[in-house]
């Protein structure tokens, strides 16, 4: 795969964003790929958890805000709880997801659910993916 | 003793069976609970982002309610009202100016919020207060030859400042079923994430996940799988359905509350346990063991 690496990406201001939303020092990422290696959902992603600090390091704004695995991840804290470095990668993700729901960009249309379907579930996972996957 | 309680959502209809087994368990354990007044939803997973405080307003007012029943600590049953309650709780603690905020937005209280209640799950109150040795002196019924997997998912153990046991390798539950006298399965799903709310929109996910969960506690032996969060219960319960349709070489297990399973130990008559909540009946099993 051939990668563009640019000081523009790396200045813009969505990396900032991505640090300040989440309050973590993406650059304290050595690579180690113990959150991966911990996660339970990797098997359903795109992108890696250590890829997502890597391109978030590197200013991949499309490549981010366009996987499929910042819906994946669960928020179960392995990654979190993995990583020598402390950085919460969970945080990290939800910074992601956050960026695209404050543009009012859900991911889940609750609108379009059957009442069936709405009442099949509990209120703890209606309301859990509500919080985590629309605006 | 006395317990302050807050049930959280889903304790009064998919997870009533929670609810009541652990209500009649306190009461043959001699110990009053008091649910508290006005209580609402907690939000059910901790709002993650730096700046979004305003979510962290429902589980700070439930707080504002403990303390206004005269109380400083609350008992949770829901792994999430626990993570919710208390990641926000440390979060007004260890950022006061935080606190200052919310209770601005809260000025119609009557009660201003200080970081000051305890958030406690039922495990923790029955391993650290009630002690486990005095739980054992309570047991009319001991859970004899049941082989159970306990399952803890994420929001129990995860994050450690929150956690209730070691965040690798917990073991409180497994203590709790020795001490009923079954005999706990150790496996190494125990603290994997059943996918959670992706139940919603996509099942196939917590179905895939169900499968690799539960044959691993199976093979390893398992009868049945105790869990201790509404969620978990529904995706590793119910969703068995799915699973059963995509792997047809599964092997169905009943799932049941650490509650249930204390009730029975207890002597809890039969409408406390609440079977016809679940998916795969656990009655068969218990019947050949003799427990029910």
């Amino acid at each position: 795969m051939r990668v563009n690496i640019s000081k523009n990406k790396i200045e813009d201001p969505f990396v900032l964003k991505i640090q300040e939303l989440s309050g973590q020092n993406l650059l304290a990422c050595y690579q180690c790929g113990k959150c991966s290696a911990g996660c339970p959902a990797v098997s359903e992603m795109d992108i890696l958890p250590n890829q997502i600090i890597r391109y978030a390091q590197l200013g991949f704004k499309n490549e981010l805000l366009e996987s499929r695995s910042i819906w994946i991840c669960e928020s179960c804290f392995m990654c979190n709880s993995r990583c020598p470095k402390g950085i919460n990668i969970a945080e990290v993700i939800e910074a992601l997801r956050q960026i695209l729901l404050r543009k009012r960009k859900d991911h889940l249309e609750v609108e379009k659910m059957s009442g069936d379907e709405k009442e099949d579930v509990p209120p703890i996972a209606l309301i859990s993916s509500m919080r985590k996957f629309t605006s | 003793m006395k317990l302050s309680y807050y049930p959280g959502c889903t304790l009064k209809n998919h997870a009533k069976n929670f609810e009541d087994s652990t209500l009649c368990s306190l009461e043959h354990l001699g110990i009053e609970v008091e649910e508290i007044p006005r209580w609402n939803c907690c939000g059910t997973v901790f709002s993650l982002a730096t700046d979004d405080l305003m979510h962290h307003l429902a589980p700070i007012r439930n707080l504002i309610r403990v303390k206004e029943s005269g109380s400083d600590s609350v008992m949770t049953l829901c792994s999430m009202c626990f993570n919710t309650l208390k990641a926000a709780n440390e979060r007004m603690k260890s950022q006061p100016e935080d606190l200052d905020k919310i209770n601005d937005f809260m000025y119609r209280e009557n009660v201003k919020y200080e970081g000051d209640v305890k958030i406690l799950h039922l495990l923790e109150i029955l391993r650290d207060e009630i002690k486990f040795d005095n739980l054992a002196k309570k047991i009319v019924k001991p859970l004899n030859n049941l082989k159970i997997a306990n399952y803890y998912g994420c929001l129990l153990v995860r994050p450690k400042e929150i956690g209730i046991d070691d965040m690798e390798n917990p073991t409180i539950m497994e203590d709790l079923m020795s001490v009923l006298g079954a005999d706990p399965i150790d496996f190494p799903y125990k603290t994997e994430c059943c996918a959670s709310y992706q139940t919603v929109d996509k099942p196939e996910i917590v179905a895939d996940r169900a499968y690799s969960i539960l044959s691993s506690a199976t093979g390893l032996g398992a009868e049945m799988v105790a869990v201790s969060c509404p969620l978990c219960a529904f995706n590793l319960d119910q969703r068995q359905k799915r699973t059963l349709e995509k792997y047809p070489d599964f092997k169905t297990v009943p799932i049941l509350y650490f509650s249930q399973l204390m009730a029975i130990a207890l002597g809890c008559p039969e409408e406390s346990l609440r079977f016809d909540l679940h998916y795969i009946d656990p009655m068969p099993l218990l019947k050949e063991k003799k427990l029910i």
